[in-house]
């Protein structure tokens, strides 16, 4: 019995991880980390804000605390649900074409969003 | 049989289906969930600023779907994954840290997250249907 658990193929191929996990999973951890505040500062926000009129939502967004928040916010949450998205992608699709293509076209979606985001922000904030 | 031909007999792990639901497994397949679709969320919040960038006519048509009842569900419901996902969230971090691994333990964290989530739903939902 073989006590070796790889199969032979894989064994030949003397191939291990791609060693990039623990980047994925620590940059999951901290952008979970910086979103608690963050998440809190944007939920107590959305309730006090419940029925503000266009001039108001714009003077609160284009103040430059604000500002400054609610592109961390959108930029990290992006950025944590990439990453979360990406491991929600591998577990559950096998075929490494779709797999890639599903991978790929999150982060582009991800980076796409979060700069017309950051433009509209700074729009609103320098009176654009 | 040759060596590279013969199967490896690895152990496999019992499959999902011969599982009783549990509170644990539960919350966890929930944290996924409304990870998913706060995902979609922070895209539609993006969005809201685009249009809040925009004019006041546009805004308006964009606040006319959050204002309508499905919008109003679809706000709240999101409320909902946010602090779900933030209070399991939290959860997770302290397990990633070492603590809380006792089934004791685990079972207790997570009714706090079920409790604490959905009574701040709740008084989010309440102060803010009030200044609408």
């Amino acid at each position: 019995m073989n006590s070796d658990l790889r199969s032979p193929l894989n064994r030949a191929r003397g191939l291990g991880s791609a060693k990039d996990g623990l980047h994925h999973w620590w940059a999951q951890r901290l952008t979970a980390l910086a979103l608690i505040p963050l998440v809190i500062w944007f939920a107590i926000s959305l309730v006090t804000m419940s029925g503000a009129d266009y001039g108001m939502v714009r003077v609160w967004i284009g103040s430059p605390v604000v500002m400054v928040l609610l592109i961390l916010t959108i930029v990290i949450g992006l950025h944590h649900g990439q990453l979360g998205l990406q491991v929600v992608i591998e577990d559950y699709v096998h075929k490494d074409g779709i797999k890639l293509a599903l991978i790929v076209a999150v982060r582009f979606t991800a980076v796409f969003f979060g700069l017309a985001a950051v433009v509209a922000i700074m729009r609103i904030g320098f009176g654009g | 049989m040759s060596v590279a031909n013969r199967p490896v007999h690895r152990p496999l792990s019992p499959h999902l289906q011969v599982y009783r639901p549990q509170l644990t497994s539960i919350l966890s397949i929930l944290h996924r969930a409304t990870g998913i679709a706060l995902s979609v969320g922070v895209l539609y919040l993006a969005v809201w600023v685009v249009f809040a960038s925009a004019s006041v006519e546009t805004y308006a048509k964009f606040q006319g779907f959050n204002g309508s009842i499905v919008g109003r569900l679809v706000l709240g419901g999101w409320l909902f994954c946010m602090f779900y996902h933030l209070f399991n969230g939290i959860r997770h971090l302290f397990w990633d840290a070492g603590y809380g691994f006792e089934l004791k333990d685990a079972y207790r964290s997570g009714w706090i997250v079920v409790v604490a989530s959905l009574v701040v739903t709740a008084i989010s939902w309440i102060v803010g249907l009030r200044l609408i």
